[in-house]
């Protein structure tokens, strides 16, 4: 018999019991995975990114099931900032989850404006800054792609938000030097980073012999992603090794959990594997905690960034 | 938009691994006969069920969605599923290549159902291709509560048409168009519609099939009385809400139009409110 291994996992001065999460973007607000596992079980919700106004997204076909992964183009519909905090956030407290609200916007500003409404919501562990949306209008408006503009959008939140919600800025892979990203954006004031967004991709129907999703380009998900995901947390982890990462991309079983964390990620998201496998979080929970124990370690945090052990 | 969100997926559905009873060829489709247990309890026409396709170690990582074609409570086998499904995608090609025994990874019953009377009234049920196939279970229902029952099928071959014997019996007409005339009547089931609604004083119309065939219903009846309960077939990833793929722009009350998934909010919806003309589009404003 080997003995229970600690799951727990901090991110900033949040605490969490364990460290798989949902993906924001692949869960909406918790309400429909509640139907297959209690919300509490898992270490937190991440909601899908949510924006200031109540938006449509992209017209459709906004998927393309790829090899191993799939295109999403949804271009972040969603309900607005004001009825997501009346409706959505008090539902998933009741409901004992933790909760890291992901926010999304066109402007610095309008992210300062989101800031501003969630300074005075109880109950929540975390806000991610989702800077690296690929699915929208102007590929300019990814400010994950530029240092400096990733680093004024931290900025601007750091300054509304006040010292004591952690942040965590969620990246795209699809940039030249992703630590710098990273350090611009520490240095600015998030307390964390979620890698990675989704990887930019497209799919041509060779029927109509035209881009296949309304949006054209899509994001690109699932275990085809993963190795990218891989790559990209063992190098910021390397760069900023005190830096806590939630790490996301393609994760669908607890090995595929556990390479993140041993890569650098002190918790790690469940995204695309949920369309598939509904109770995914819990499987992957659950068979993480074996191969923990079997490679003897007493707690989760002590494999966080194992991989890089030899390294002078 | 604040609609969109109240809608909650089907309480009943649960995840299962079931059983294959038998997968029989018929005509251009596979008729999958699943060992299902008390899930049938909750299964109503229009009603949907959510499949793993490929094995373990398949690339094909999304669930496919089926139309769940009839349930029975009380077989040899206690409760059965029926699906018609057509091999043309991989996904589906792996379903109706797997032998009776085989255990499948299900998600069910998913989505809204069609609307059920509770005064007999006179239906048509209109299906186009394996549309069909949820309408021989909504006609035995329709025929339990004592409504009148026509039915009307369209393909663009013969070989397309799904009808079994044994579904006929719970209709009281059956009229078949096919495009190339191989069956039935040459056209296409919205050829004599208005005359079939107005002559059978029809309450309440059910269809399933392509979306160019739900929408084209729509417009016909839009000035009549009779109510439009169609079920929509918009592609989906994930069949439970969360991937916010499979929308459909619905009308609301107050005249704005909301993107509405059809996995939740669909896949029975009221033909009227969906904005057909902006299928494939955004509204225009805010949501």
């Amino acid at each position: 018999m080997t003995l229970p291994v600690d799951m727990s996992t901090t991110l900033g001065n949040a605490w969490f019991p364990t460290p798989i999460f949902t993906a924001s973007g692949c869960a909406s607000s918790g309400k429909e995975l509640a139907q297959f596992f209690p919300l509490n079980q898992v270490g937190a919700i991440v909601t899908k990114s949510v924006m200031s106004k109540p938006r449509h997204g992209r017209p459709t076909p906004r998927m393309a099931e790829t090899p191993s992964g799939m295109l999403n183009s949804i271009g972040l519909q969603g309900p607005g900032i004001d009825a997501f905090l009346a409706n959505d956030v008090p539902w998933l407290i009741e409901q004992k989850a933790r909760v890291i609200v992901s926010i999304a916007g066109e402007t610095v500003e309008e992210y300062s404006t989101l800031a501003r409404k969630l300074r005075s919501v109880s109950g929540i562990s975390a806000v991610e800054v989702n800077i690296s949306c690929p699915n929208v209008e102007n590929r300019g408006m990814v400010f994950a792609c530029d240092p400096e503009s990733s680093r004024r959008v931290i900025d601007g939140v750091r300054k509304t938000i006040g010292g004591e919600l952690p942040i965590i800025a969620k990246l795209s892979p699809d940039v030249t030097d992703l630590p710098a990203i990273a350090r611009g954006v520490v240095d600015a004031g998030a307390d964390g980073l979620a890698l990675i967004n989704t990887v930019l991709g497209m799919v041509i129907n060779i029927d109509s012999m035209k881009p296949h999703l309304g949006g054209k380009t899509g994001g690109l998900s699932g275990p085809a992603i993963k190795p990218v995901a891989v790559r990209a947390i063992y190098q910021v982890h390397a760069a900023l090794p005190m830096v806590p990462i939630l790490g996301m991309g393609g994760v669908a079983s607890g090995r595929d959990a556990l390479e993140l964390i041993l890569a650098g990620a002190s918790g790690v998201s469940v995204g695309t594997a949920s369309f598939g496998n509904p109770k995914a979080l819990i499987d992957i929970q659950n068979e993480l905690r074996d191969l923990l124990a079997a490679r003897g370690f007493a707690t989760m945090q002590q494999a966080i960034g194992y991989a890089h052990r030899d390294e002078a | 938009m604040v609609d969109a969100l109240m809608a909650t997926i089907n309480k009943s559905a649960v995840q299962e691994m079931v059983t294959i009873l038998s997968n029989k060829r018929v005509g251009a489709y596979h008729q999958i006969l699943l060992n299902v247990g008390d899930i049938v309890k909750n299964c109503r026409p229009g009603n949907f069920v959510a499949i793993s396709v490929g094995g373990d170690t398949s690339k094909m990582i999304l669930r496919r969605a089926f139309a769940i074609s009839r349930v029975s409570e009380s077989s040899q086998y206690g409760g059965t599923m029926e699906l018609i499904v057509a091999p043309h995608g991989s996904g589906s090609k792996w379903l109706c290549s797997q032998a009776e025994g085989t255990e499948i990874d299900v998600v069910a019953p998913l989505g809204t159902a069609f609307g059920i009377p509770t005064e007999p009234i006179s239906a048509l049920l209109i299906g186009g291709g394996y549309g069909s196939a949820p309408l021989f279970g909504l006609a035995d229902v329709l025929k339990s509560r004592g409504c009148k029952v026509d039915m009307l099928l369209g393909a663009s071959v013969g070989s397309k048409i799904y009808a079994p014997m044994e579904g006929k019996r719970s209709v009281n007409s059956l009229k078949i168009y096919t495009e190339d005339g191989s069956m039935g009547e040459t056209g296409r089931v919205t050829e004599n519609l208005l005359d079939i609604v107005r002559d059978r004083n029809i309450d309440v119309i059910y269809s399933c099939g392509p979306m160019a065939m739900l929408s084209a219903i729509t417009a016909l009846v839009a000035d009549l009385e009779v109510i439009h309960q169609c079920a929509v077939e918009e592609s989906m990833a994930c069949g439970i809400g969360i991937c916010m793929t499979c929308v459909l722009p619905v009308r609301n009350e107050d005249g704005s139009t909301s993107m509405l998934r059809s996995c939740i909010d669909g896949p029975v919806m009221d033909g009227s409110t969906v904005r057909w003309d902006l299928v494939g589009k955004v509204p225009e404003g805010t949501a």
